[in-house]
């Protein structure tokens, strides 16, 4: 193994050890969040966002990492999110809890790994022709909140903060 | 705020939070060990896996092929990220006894009964169309969900909104009994 793998591996390793402990690989935690009965899966998502926020914009104002937004190609964002929010409702997984959910023992998850890479290999197939209409509508490129609003990080961290907090103190009164 | 469940899990936030701290390591630890900034993803994970699988039968094909091209076949970083997560997952359940073999969900089988074929099939055809959705919008819950929103990306903010908006409608339709 090379040492990019080792690292990778390493990394993956404590992701799905906090993954199962955050108990968000469950198929029942995951359709619970989508039926509005159980924020476990949002409390999970929206608390590493938040800590990981801080810490990566940091990193980021002092050039230490480079920040790789992904492309905000209009037709795909939108197409390809409303087909991931479809699949993912109907399977109950999304691509990193199905092989978590596997290491727990949760082996019907394999059916939905399977299918995930037929898809995938679907999606190579298809790719000239999605190229050609929906990935060609419009693209604005790899942007940031930051650099569309004008403002600095450190005034949209604190907003978001706000809001979330708010989100959680309302999760926990409505017993979520 | 308790910080362990009833089930000897741990609280999302403080589980949550971790991620966090582990998603800013990884970022700095990449940059710094192998050149270039790598964020936490794993829906490209399955394209590499579905090529090295064909490529097994039809070599010819997956080199001709420009989206397997474009992402590059190979066993990376991220790839054995995703199998870390498989290990992770299991070291964490087996050392608290929450590891447990199960065939089919109890939530599915409450609204579909026990067939694992019914099961099995659905949730083959949802991730077919979760993972074109995922290599169209270029990323899933990980790779936008948390690493776009800490980079605080516009086609996160927006693929998110869609991830979640999508599966709520969808959920409602096929979980959701009618009162009737």
């Amino acid at each position: 193994m090379s040492f990019d793998q080792i690292l990778g591996l390493i990394t993956g390793i404590l992701f799905g050890f906090l993954l199962q402990k955050g108990r968000v690989l469950r198929f029942d935690k995951q359709v619970g969040a989508m039926l509005l009965q159980d924020m476990t899966i949002l409390k999970f998502m929206l608390s590493a966002i938040l800590v990981g926020m801080v810490g990566i914009q940091l990193l980021a104002s002092f050039g230490i990492i480079a920040l790789s937004h992904k492309a905000m190609n209009i037709g795909a964002v939108l197409a390809g999110g409303a087909l991931f929010g479809c699949g993912w409702a109907v399977m109950g997984f999304c691509p990193g809890t199905s092989i978590g959910a596997l290491g727990e023992g949760r082996w019907h998850a394999v059916f939905a790994i399977a299918g995930m890479v037929v898809g995938a290999a679907v999606y190579a197939e298809l790719y000239p022709i999605f190229k050609s209409t929906v990935l060609a509508w419009k693209d604005f490129g790899k942007i940031g909140v930051v650099e569309v609003l004008g403002i600095s990080p450190w005034l949209i961290i604190p907003v978001f903060f706000t809001g979330i907090i708010w989100l959680f103190v309302w999760f926990e009164r409505k017993n979520l | 705020m308790r910080l362990k469940t009833e089930d000897g899990g741990w609280s999302p936030y403080l589980a949550g939070a971790l991620v966090g701290v582990l998603a800013i390591i990884s970022v700095y630890a990449t940059t710094q060990w192998m050149g270039k900034t790598h964020y936490l993803g794993a829906s490209t994970t399955f394209v590499r896996a579905a090529g090295l699988l064909e490529r097994t039968v039809f070599p010819d094909r997956v080199a001709a092929n420009e989206y397997f091209t474009k992402e590059k076949v190979r066993v990376d970083w991220q790839f054995m990220l995703v199998l870390g997560i498989f290990f992770g997952a299991l070291i964490a359940s087996t050392t608290d006894k929450s590891f447990k073999l199960e065939s089919v969900p109890p939530t599915w089988e409450e609204r579909f009964g026990p067939s694992i074929g019914k099961r099995g099939a659905a949730a083959f055809f949802g991730g077919i169309v979760a993972m074109l959705g995922a290599r169209m919008a270029d990323g899933c819950p990980s790779g936008h969900g948390l690493s776009g929103m800490m980079q605080l990306s516009v086609s996160s903010f927006i693929a998110l909104v869609m991830f979640f908006g999508t599966g709520v409608i969808v959920a409602g339709f096929v979980y959701r009994r009618r009162a009737s």
